[in-house]
């Protein structure tokens, strides 16, 4: 009856989430190949033993014994092919790693006769007999990008391309990822939308009268996007870097907050004249959250060089396209009550409201809005 | 506004935490300011280590130091196994073996191994009948109920009075919801099997399709009448008892059920999953805290311990860690490409993360693959906190044309008209 009863009584609803993985992260950088392959123990005793003493609990000292065959076992099951035959790698360093669902052997290797090619083939074949259900997860880190791979009995082998590195090419791309990101930062428009709504305007007393001629503005104007620029190239700088590093939700949030600020400012200033010096110190925070994009990928060297300068100019163009399309439309609508109630202050207090719900919604992880 | 890019980027894990009170979240915010400096929190790949001393346990295989009868049995078989490949009837047993250890230990890796044995009948185009049973079951597990159907049609295609394959067939069919056809696979399964096995298997599924009360009554009876049938075959009959009691609304003998059950098999997974959710509905999460505490690996208890922590006051310190282990295990999940738990992971987005958009997400596209009454109950609950009447409607229809008798349910649909 035992039989009968595992068809029946096995709850259909989700399990522990612990099937078998390997993560194995490839890098290649300035010519060279190394990587690192984190095996579960729990998978490696049934492939090769190593509770030694049979007493149910794996330590340091039975892993550290079964090094060499574990090395010989991992490694004679992933191939890397770089045209010329398989490359062959040295183990560097042994060490252990804990991820959700238990202990993993770490080893660390190099290809010393790895030589730089154009692509790589992969095969991967680690625990596939003793476990169909097992996954080789692959991290692969090139100059140009990082890629993702999951290897399983269905797909054991993969070709990556390497690709020559086009300077020019690579400076184009990163400059369009910089307008994009311009555009579609939502947050960074409405900031600087909040920063220009006044621009057209100027102050006196408590009030903002409409500036009377368009050299001034356009000034005004030209002071506070290039505060704007020069902070946050300087913070994106600094970020992608490595040299400054801020956690994403902290920076998020404090972007969120600045748009705030800027827009609430529009109706009830607490900051006047130095909009410019407003527009320098929110950059400052803007540029971290750029540096995400770049720092991601890894890049070395000129190709780093080349990926911040390219972005950069990027996002400056970009700002220059919102900039000079809105500029000289609310130049002539100023004094309309169009702009002057309608975009000006229910702009502002719109924006103000919708800086408010994204601030919420990031420093206290929460989703409401689609975007 | 989470940064998009059009590379390939490998998946990147910012320390993110979940919602919680705002000044828990201040503070953690100051945390995470100090963590994010590279010096202090090294990134992913650098909390690899080398541990100190020889004697530093890294991995717990089991919990008693002497390997249990059912571990040394299973190195035997495979011993035999390796020296007669060819041998059925011991490549099913182990795969038996292993799917019974994932079942107690709700551990999927066993799953895995179970195929492993399998593999040279895997395959075939035409595997023998009991392959194909063990095969569907394995599937079932893995949520894959088209491919479970079609095998254990193909065994009853050989063979009309399999009554293993009756049984898997009527537990797949009643997960979907599809209980008409269940009720005609349980009744075949009466005719070669024994009272107990085939009155619970009835008795689950009409008491999902109108018949409760006399459903639980049939079984009560069945369960008095056997007191000498196998312990596992007990223990899902009083847990259906239980669960039966508990859609009825009848909370006292429910509780009776869920003693008797847990003194059978005070380890069994899925019966502590649904004790706990029962503590939970009656106001008592407190009592499953106790209950769940040593439960932790199998990621269905450690959901309904955090859920009850979520819910006890003063919440434990225990419970951001708890979050933060879930949301790892569903992300690794992810990464892997297993979308088994659509259902739990709804719960958590909901009732955890406060992200009821995500939760009704993962609902709708859950009550796709399965329709128990849990997954009915995620869906309206997460219909109702994104304010989404229409996303509700075809599920409460659908429980109507049903008959489904559940007082939460009801509850659930009552508030949704």
């Amino acid at each position: 009856m035992l039989l009968m009863l595992l068809a029946a009584s096995i709850p259909p609803f989700a399990q522990a989430h612990k099937s078998s993985d390997s993560y194995l992260n490839l890098r290649v950088a300035e010519g060279r190949l190394s990587g690192q392959w984190d095996i579960a123990l729990r998978d490696l005793e049934p492939a090769i033993g190593l509770d030694e003493n049979d007493d149910g609990v794996i330590t340091w000292g039975e892993l550290r014994a079964r090094w060499p065959a574990l090395d010989a076992y991992a490694l004679a099951r992933l191939r890397i092919d770089a045209g010329k035959g398989a490359v062959t790698m040295r183990v560097t360093e042994h060490l252990v790693d804990h991820h959700t669902d238990g202990a993993y052997a770490v080893i660390r290797f190099v290809a010393d006769d790895y030589l730089g090619s154009d692509h790589l083939d992969l095969g991967y074949s680690l625990l596939f007999d003793l476990d169909p259900q097992h996954r080789g997860l692959l991290r692969l880190e090139l100059p140009g990008g990082t890629q993702t791979v999951v290897f399983s009995p269905d797909h054991p082998s993969e070709r990556f391309q390497l690709g020559q590195l086009r300077p020019l090419h690579q400076f184009f791309s990163f400059a369009t990822e910089g307008v994009w990101h311009i555009w579609t930062g939502f947050d960074h428009i409405l900031f600087l939308l909040a920063l220009l709504l006044p621009a057209v305007f100027s102050r006196t007393e408590d009030q903002w009268i409409p500036a009377a001629r368009f050299r001034p503005a356009v000034i005004n104007v030209i002071r506070v996007v290039t505060a704007f620029t020069i902070a946050h190239s300087l913070t994106l700088s600094l970020a992608t870097m490595g040299w400054v590093r801020l956690p994403s939700r902290w920076v998020e949030s404090a972007v969120a907050a600045s748009v705030v600020a800027a827009a609430l400012n529009n109706l009830r200033p607490f900051f006047r004249e130095r909009a410019w010096l407003v527009a320098f110190v929110f950059g400052l925070v803007h540029g971290f959250a750029f540096a995400g994009v770049l720092r991601d990928l890894g890049l070395e060297g000129g190709a780093l060089a080349r990926a911040l300068v390219g972005f950069n100019l990027g996002v400056e163009t970009g700002q220059l396209a919102i900039v000079s399309s809105f500029l000289p439309i609310a130049f002539a609508l100023r004094t309309s009550w169009v702009y002057r109630r309608l975009t000006f202050q229910f702009g502002s207090a719109a924006i103000a409201l919708v800086a408010a719900v994204w601030f919420t919604e990031r420093a206290f992880d929460l989703k409401w809005l689609p975007f | 506004m989470r940064l998009k890019t059009r590379f390939t980027l490998a998946k990147t894990t910012p320390m993110e935490t979940p919602g919680f009170s705002p000044l828990k979240g201040f503070r953690l915010g100051l945390i995470l300011l100090v963590c994010g400096h590279p010096a202090i929190c090294p990134s992913s790949l650098a909390t690899a280590f080398v541990p100190k001393d020889d004697q530093t346990v890294l991995e717990r295989l089991r919990s008693t130091a002497a390997p249990d009868a059912l571990t040394v049995e299973l190195r035997s078989l495979r011993r035999e196994l390796s020296a007669e490949p060819d041998r059925l009837d011991l490549a099913l047993r182990a795969a038996r073996l292993y799917v019974g250890k994932n079942r107690s230990e709700s551990d999927p890796r066993y799953l895995g191994y179970a195929q492993a044995v399998l593999a040279r009948w895997w395959d075939l185009p035409q595997p023998p009948p009991p392959v194909l049973v063990m095969r569907a079951t394995i599937r079932q597990s893995r949520h894959d109920f088209e491919g479970a159907e079609n095998d254990l049609r193909q065994a009853l295609a050989a063979d009309r009075r399999n009554p293993q394959a009756w049984l898997t067939l009527a537990t797949i069919q009643q997960v979907r919801g599809d209980y008409q056809e269940a009720r005609k696979a349980a009744l075949a399964v009466f005719r070669s099997a024994d009272e107990l096995v085939a009155v619970t298997c009835v008795a689950l599924i009409t008491s999902l399709n109108g018949e409760a009360a006399k459903s639980y009554a049939l079984l009560s009876q069945a369960v008095e009448h056997n007191p000498r049938a196998d312990v596992s075959v007990r223990l899902w009959s009083i847990t259906g008892l239980a669960e039966i009691g508990a859609r009825m609304g009848r909370i006292q003998e429910a509780e009776t059920h869920y003693h008797q059950a847990l003194a059978l098999g005070p380890s069994d997974t899925y019966l502590l999953g649904s004790y706990a959710d029962f503590l939970m509905d009656q106001g008592r999460p407190q009592e499953a805290l106790p209950l769940l505490k040593e439960h932790t690996r199998a990621d269905n208890l450690l959901l309904r311990l955090a859920l009850a922590e979520s819910q006890v006051r003063p919440q434990p310190a225990s419970l951001a860690e708890h979050i933060r282990s879930l949301r790892d295990r569903f992300e690794a999940a992810k990464l892997r490409g297993d979308f088994v738990h659509q259902r739990e992971e709804a719960r958590f987005s909901l009732h955890l993360l406060h992200q009821p958009l995500e939760a009704l997400r993962l609902a709708t596209a859950n009550w796709k693959v399965q329709r128990e009454p849990a997954d009915v109950r995620i869906l309206l609950e997460a219909a109702s906190a994104a304010r989404d009447p229409a996303a509700a409607q075809p599920v409460v229809e659908w429980l109507r044309e049903r008959h489904v008798e559940d007082v939460e349910l009801a509850k659930l649909g009552a508030s949704q008209q």
